[in-house]
């Protein structure tokens, strides 16, 4: 297809709700700076097309089928997120944490990323997981408890998935700070919520990549919630005026919108390899599900405030985009479902013939170089497990 | 041989580890220009450059988590917490991250970084630099602890540090920086286990264990107990996690009573598991209930009463009476033992 120039366009312009004083229900006064707390944002929520100055150069390349495979992607893990959500409420995984509603944050900036580039990420992040490769299985295998991460951080570039709120961005930041020493022009990329803005180590992440001008990417995704928290708790201001302070550049923008998104991260890649220092992006989006299965939001948030947000769902708007564009025919649409049902069934096989670690695994890792005081308790408890088999079947004790 | 001192000798261990390994990483708050409060990075960034010795902001948990990075990029780091009491705020990295990412990955990722801890009293500071924070971290599991005692271990056991592909935390008496010794920068770090406790003194009536900055106390100690006919045994433990059990035991074993010092608070210290784990191992050959001598449970205090605090050869030499069962501090005390032998 279809040049960049053949998408249509509207003039118009729209405000995309989702700044920190709505979500909590209150206004709070703040320092006024127009025009910093605007979204950039490329499709609206009507899948409509907007022209855009800067950024459209950014995704000049993207054409109908480069749309076509974003809606695809998010078509997918939206699948997988569904997927695994059943296999929590059929028993075969003790939790799960939905991504319903982040497709558009999570596929536009993991498809920028290059190969090379790594990712340090909360754990809902299994759609830039998806997009850096990983095993289907493998975003399950924490959940059914049968190892305590999925994938070898070295294999698709991503550091398994980090449960401390926040303390990522340090990790990503001393990355990047070695992709520094080592004259490379790799990215790290810290991914994180909006509560984890309120953390020290995310602050103190900004400061050491400020001061060492780390080539480091700060993708907040601002879900609007922080478990039942409300991001009004959090922050008084949109949380991308934060890291002007520290020195480092920031974006926010519409995080429902995959196309704004795939165009910001590149931006913000750019300027790290260029030698251009940390960027901060705040993808302002929404959490459609619970923090986790184990949640429950109809006690702490308001049905009006779902409906809205649903409104603006990342997967209809593109999909209308496409239909305007005459790419969204019924082979097309039908392969992306062949696709998400093939990777569902996968996901699912994949999860129920997991094998079962064995009782020696517990003791497994803890070390790289022997440690006399395990291979003790170790040997006492394979001790202890070998009495059951030489015991009598039935009787004493 | 050069005689240097235990704080020169850490300097030396440090250079000759950044010499050896391209890798290797020092961070710290004031290691740079300034050469580290207790000047132990002196003149490493003058000779590595500042991507090699780096001045960091004044962030402890950004320090270990920016450690915990540069080790997944393939680095071992080395950092220096400015004083004992101001790692807490690195806690978390440190038990969270840097402890079990090993464990979490299956083993994919390693986390050889090396943390460097000034600890104990004993110099007249004020609060929050004199503090004993071992035990925190020897209940941690993946973490290896050691703590050094003289500057040949000094110099031998950073390197070593380093070398480990598991993280630990590397223990220096403060005290004890400026106490000179003979140093072999011949000696091959390789050729010696950083697991291994030493022996200090050998002995025949008490086993003496101890680490870090009481080590020379205890040897001490050893000297005035031999004037009374008592032979004790002090063994420099070196290795805080995993503990070194066997030399213990088998000093126990064959002297049947023993005494654990040390300036840490008392209640859940190394001395409980120590003794615990002894009395497990050693329960038929033990004459009298292992005897911790410790700091007390209680905040570090100010500087006139730290002496109080921290035990001194009589107080360790009261502890090796009781399990003698000669007269002692706590002689007649209703359910205490004494040289009579009285319900323990």
């Amino acid at each position: 297809m279809t040049q960049e120039g053949s998408l249509p366009r509207s003039g118009r312009t729209e405000a995309v709700g989702g700044t920190a004083e709505q979500a909590s229900g209150t206004v709070h006064p703040g320092p006024s700076r127009p025009g910093a707390d605007e979204l950039v944002q490329l499709i609206d929520h009507h899948g409509v097309r907007h022209p855009h100055g800067h950024y459209d150069g950014l995704v000049a390349d993207v054409d109908g089928p480069a749309l076509q495979k974003l809606y695809e992607d998010m078509v997918v893990v939206r699948r997988i997120d569904a997927e695994a959500t059943a296999l929590q409420r059929q028993g075969e995984l003790a939790l799960w944490p939905p991504l319903l509603g982040q497709e558009a944050a999570q596929i536009g900036s993991g498809r920028a990323l290059r190969s090379d580039d790594f990712v340090f990420s909360s754990y809902r992040e299994n759609a830039v997981a998806y997009c850096r490769g990983v095993d289907l299985a493998d975003i399950l295998r924490v959940w059914r408890g049968n190892a305590s991460s999925g994938w070898d951080p070295y294999t698709i570039n991503m550091a398994t998935p980090q449960v401390i709120i926040g303390a990522q961005t340090l990790h990503a930041t001393g990355y990047a700070m070695g992709i520094i020493n080592d004259g490379a022009d790799a990215v790290a990329v810290a991914y994180f919520g909006d509560g984890a803005t309120s953390q020290g180590d995310v602050n103190e992440a900004m400061v050491f990549a400020a001061s060492y001008q780390a080539p480091v990417v700060f993708f907040c995704q601002n879900n609007h919630w922080a478990i039942s928290e409300p991001v009004g708790l959090q922050a008084h201001v949109p949380i991308a005026r934060r890291a002007p302070g520290f020195g480092i550049p920031s974006v926010r923008v519409d995080g429902n919108d995959v196309l704004a998104c795939l165009a910001v991260t590149r931006e913000a890649l750019a300027r790290a390899r260029s030698g251009g220092g940390p960027t901060f992006i705040e993808a302002v989006t929404y959490r459609m599900g619970p923090h986790t299965t184990a949640d429950d939001p109809t006690r702490y948030r308001d049905a009006n405030e779902l409906e809205d947000w649903a409104a603006r769902d990342p997967l209809a708007r593109l999909a209308t985009l496409l239909d305007s564009l005459g790419l969204l025919e019924a082979d097309y649409t039908d392969s992306v479902k062949a696709k998400a049902d093939a990777v569902a069934a996968e996901l699912r096989q994949g999860c129920l013939s997991m094998p079962e670690p064995a009782p020696s695994d517990v003791f497994k890792h803890v070390y790289s170089t022997p440690n006399s005081w395990l291979d003790r308790q170790q040997d006492h408890y394979e001790r202890y497990l070998a009495s059951f088999s030489q015991a009598p079947q039935e009787g004493s004790r | 041989m050069t005689t240097m001192t235990f704080g020169r000798a850490i300097t030396a261990g440090l250079r000759r580890a950044m010499d050896d390994d391209p890798r290797v990483i020092l961070m710290g708050e004031d290691i740079g220009k300034l050469g580290g409060v207790f000047r132990i990075t002196d003149g490493l960034q003058k000779d590595f450059g500042p991507h090699r010795v780096l001045d960091s902001p004044l962030a402890e948990a950004g320090i270990m988590g920016t450690a915990v990075g540069m080790a997944y990029r393939g680095y071992r780091p080395v950092v220096e917490i400015q004083f004992d009491g101001f790692i807490y705020p690195a806690f978390d990295q440190i038990v969270c991250q840097v402890a079990k990412l090993h464990y979490r990955t299956q083993g994919a990722v390693k986390m050889p970084i090396t943390i460097r801890v000034p600890f104990g009293g004993g110099i007249g500071s004020p609060e929050h630099h004199s503090e004993s924070p071992e035990a925190y971290f020897t209940h941690t599991s993946g973490l290896r602890v050691v703590s050094v005692s003289n500057p040949q271990d000094a110099y031998t056991m950073i390197q070593q540090a380093i070398a480990c592909d598991d993280p630990v935390l590397y223990f220096e008496p403060k005290r004890r920086y400026h106490v000179k010794g003979e140093v072999d920068e011949a000696a091959d770090p390789a050729s010696s286990d950083l697991g291994a406790a030493r022996v200090v003194t050998a002995g025949s009536d008490v086993t003496l264990v101890t680490y870090g900055p009481l080590v020379s106390t205890a040897r001490d100690a050893a000297i005035a107990a031999s004037d009374d006919g008592i032979s004790i045994e002090v063994i420099d433990l070196r290795s805080l996690a995993p503990i070194d059990f066997a030399t213990v035991e088998a000093s126990v074993r064959k002297t049947g009573r023993l005494v654990i010092t040390h300036e840490a608070a008392q209640s859940g210290g190394l001395g409980a598991e120590i003794a615990a784990s002894i009395t497990e191992r050693c329960f038929d050959y033990l004459e009298h209930a292992p005897v911790r001598v410790t700091g007390f449970d209680i905040p570090y205090p100010y500087s006139k009463l730290e002496f109080h605090h921290l035990p001194d050869l009589d107080r360790i030499l009261d502890g090796v009476d009781r399990v003698m069962r000669r007269p002692n501090s706590l002689s007649g005390l209703d359910g205490a033992p004494t040289s009579e032998g009285a319900a323990l």
